[in-house]
C-alpha cells in the first residue's frame, strides 16, 4: 500500500465572480494517497470538501497545480478507473434498480451475461436482490444511495470518490453501511477518498483523515488512526477511537467558528 | 373503483340524463338542442353514410401537422432557449405574454400570405400549440437535477448520450405536459380556423349544420370532436399516470 495512485501538487481553485472578488475556494493542496488506501477528508463547511472532490474526479478544471492519477494529469473530464458517489440521490427515477446498476456497463458495453452476472453479485452485496425490480422512488433514501454506490462499483473503479454519501442517512444505518463500506474495500482493494461532515465516520473508516481550514480550504494535518484493514464499526467503543475522534475535534473547532463568522459576515454584507 | 372514480362518473351520468330528459320532455326544444341519444344515432348514421369522411381525415391531418410542428419546433426551441441565457432573458417575458394574443386575428392575414387551403388553419394550430411545448420544455429543462449530469459526467458520456440517456427521460414528465396541451391546442386552432374561411374540415361542416338549421348533423359532429380529444386525452393521461407512479410523483 505505498504506490502513490493520486498525487495533488499544489491544487488551488478560485471562482471568478460577476462584479465581486474572486472566491479563493482551496489551496494551495499538496496530497498523495498511496494506492488501496482509505483516505477521509472533514473540514467546516463551507471550505472547499467538495470542490477538493470534483477537481480529483476532473469535474472541475483547477486554477492552478495539477492533479495526477496514476501519474496522468486530470485535464477537465473524468478518468478511466474513477467512480464518483454523489451526496444527492444520484439514482435515475425512470430505471428499475438492476437498470440503474446496469448503466454504466451498458454503456461500456459488456455483454449481457456478464453484465447480468455483476449486476446480480451487487444485488446481492448490498443487500438489494429483493428489490431489483423496484423503482428508486419505491425505496427509502438509504437504499437509493446504496443502489447509486453499487452502479458505481459495479465498473470496478480503482480510486471511488465518495462525497459525503451516508449525508442524508440516519446514525444507525451509517454504521451499518460503513462497515458495508469496509467490507467493498476490502474486497475490491480500491483507493477511497471519502468527503465527510461526520468526524465519527472518518475516524471509524479511514486510515488517515485530512482536517482542512476554512475557506480557502488547505489540510491543517492529516491524523493517521492506524486501524487494522478488518476493522469495522465496533471500534467505535475502544479507547483509541475516542482518542482519534477527539483530535479530529480538537483540531477542526476552531476552523468551524471561523467558518460560522464568514457565513455571519457574508450575511450581513 | 375509487370513490372520486365512481363519484364522477355518477355526476356525468346524472347530467346526460338531465339533457336527455329536458329534450324528451320538451324543456329544451329540438331547435336548441337535440337529445344525447339522438346524437349517438346521429353520428353513426353519418359515419356509415361516409358523407363526412373527407372532412374527419382534412381536420384530423391538419391537427397531427400542427401538432408534429408544435412539438418538434417547440421542444428545439425550448432547448435553444435553455442553452443561452441571455436568448432566455430576453424570450422569458414573450412567453409569458404569449396567451394574451388572440392569434385567431392573423387568420385573414394567413390566407393571404398561404392560400384559402388547410395551411392558414394549420398555421393556427401550431401557433396555439407551440408555446405550450416550449414553456413545458423550458420547465423540464430547468428541473433536471445537476447531479445526474454529473453522474453521465462520471459515464464519461457525451452530449448526444446525455441528452438521450439522461436529459430527456429526466425533462419527460414535463415534456408530457406539453405534448398533451400541444394536442388540445392543435384541436382547438384548427377546428376554430375551419369555423371562421375554411372551405371543409369538422369546424367547417359545424358551421354548415348551423346555418343551415341541421342540428342532427351539427351535434352529431359536436359529439365526434368531443369523442375524439377525450380519448386522445386519456389514453395520454393514463400513461401519464404510469410513468409518474413509477417516479413517485404520484
Amino acid at each position: 500500500m505505498s504506490e502513490a495512485h493520486v498525487v495533488l501538487d499544489g491544487v488551488t481553485r478560485v471562482f471568478a465572480r460577476a462584479a465581486q472578488e474572486p472566491l479563493h475556494a482551496l489551496g494551495p493542496i499538496d496530497l498523495t494517497l498511496k494506492r488501496g488506501e482509505f483516505f477521509a477528508v472533514v473540514g467546516p463547511s463551507g471550505c472547499g470538501k467538495s470542490t477538493l472532490l470534483d477537481a480529483i474526479a476532473g469535474l472541475s478544471v483547477v486554477t492552478d497545480g495539477v492533479v495526477r492519477i496514476d501519474g496522468q494529469a486530470v485535464a477537465g473530464s473524468v478518468p478511466p478507473g474513477v467512480g464518483v458517489v454523489f451526496q444527492d440521490d444520484a439514482s435515475f427515477p425512470w430505471l428499475t434498480v438492476e437498470d440503474n446498476i446496469a448503466f454504466g456497463l451498458r454503456r461500456q458495453g459488456v455483454d449481457g451475461a456478464e453484465v447480468a452476472r455483476r449486476v446480480a453479485d451487487a444485488l446481492s452485496l448490498m443487500g438489494l436482490t429483493d428489490f431489483a425490480r423496484a423503482y428508486p422512488a419505491q425505496l427509502s433514501g438509504g437504499m437509493r444511495q446504496r443502489v447509486c454506490i453499487a452502479r458505481t462499483l459495479v465498473l470496478q473503479p480503482r480510486l471511488i470518490l465518495l462525497d459525503e454519501p451516508f449525508g442524508a442517512l440516519d446514525q444507525q444505518t451509517r454504521l451499518l453501511m460503513g462497515d458495508e463500506l469496509l467490507n467493498l474495500w476490502r474486497k475490491t482493494g480500491a483507493t477511497i477518498l471519502l468527503i465527510t461532515h461526520a468526524l465519527d465516520e472518518a475516524a471509524m473508516l479511514s486510515d488517515r483523515v485530512g482536517v482542512m481550514s476554512a475557506r480557502p480550504g488547505r489540510f491543517l494535518e492529516i491524523v493517521e488512526t492506524r486501524w487494522p484493514r478488518d476493522r469495522d464499526s465496533t471500534i467505535v467503543s475502544s479507547p483509541e477511537f475516542g482518542a482519534a475522534a477527539s483530535r479530529l475535534w480538537t483540531l477542526l473547532r476552531a476552523e468551524s467558528l471561523k467558518a460560522m463568522q464568514h457565513q455571519a459576515r457574508a450575511q450581513t454584507v | 373503483m375509487k370513490p372520486a372514480t365512481r363519484l364522477r362518473i355518477v355526476v356525468l351520468v346524472a347530467a346526460v340524463a338531465a339533457v336527455e330528459l329536458s329534450c324528451r320532455s320538451g324543456v329544451i326544444g329540438a331547435f336548441t338542442m337535440i337529445a344525447p341519444s339522438q346524437m349517438v344515432v346521429s353520428l353513426w348514421e353519418l359515419l356509415a353514410s361516409g358523407r363526412l369522411h373527407n372532412d374527419i381525415a382534412r381536420t384530423l391531418t391538419a391537427v397531427c401537422i400542427a401538432f408534429g410542428g408544435a412539438v418538434t419546433v417547440g421542444a428545439l426551441s425550448g432547448a435553444v432557449i435553455h442553452a443561452l441565457p441571455r436568448l432566455r432573458r430576453t424570450a422569458d417575458p414573450l412567453l409569458a405574454a404569449y396567451y394574451s394574443v388572440p392569434v385567431f386575428v392573423f387568420y385573414p392575414m394567413f390566407i393571404v400570405m398561404l392560400g384559402l387551403n388547410d395551411r392558414p388553419k394549420i398555421m393556427i394550430g401550431f401557433l396555439y400549440a407551440v408555446a405550450a411545448m416550449t414553456i413545458n420544455t423550458l420547465n423540464g429543462l430547468d428541473r433536471v437535477s445537476p447531479v445526474l449530469l454529473k453522474t453521465a459526467r462520471m459515464f464519461r458520456m457525451g452530449w448526444a448520450s446525455t441528452t438521450l440517456s439522461v436529459v430527456l427521460p429526466s425533462a419527460a414528465p414535463y415534456l408530457f405536459t406539453g405534448v398533451k396541451l400541444a394536442i388540445a391546442y392543435s384541436f382547438i386552432g384548427v377546428v376554430g380556423s375551419e369555423f371562421i374561411l375554411s372551405t371543409g374540415g369538422l369546424g367547417y361542416q359545424i358551421g354548415f349544420a348551423y346555418h343551415d338549421f341541421n342540428n342532427k348533423t351539427m351535434y352529431a359532429l359536436i359529439l365526434f370532436i368531443l369523442g375524439v380529444v377525450l380519448i386522445v386525452n386519456m389514453s395520454l393521461h393514463a400513461w401519464e399516470k404510469v410513468l409518474m407512479a413509477r417516479r413517485g410523483l404520484q
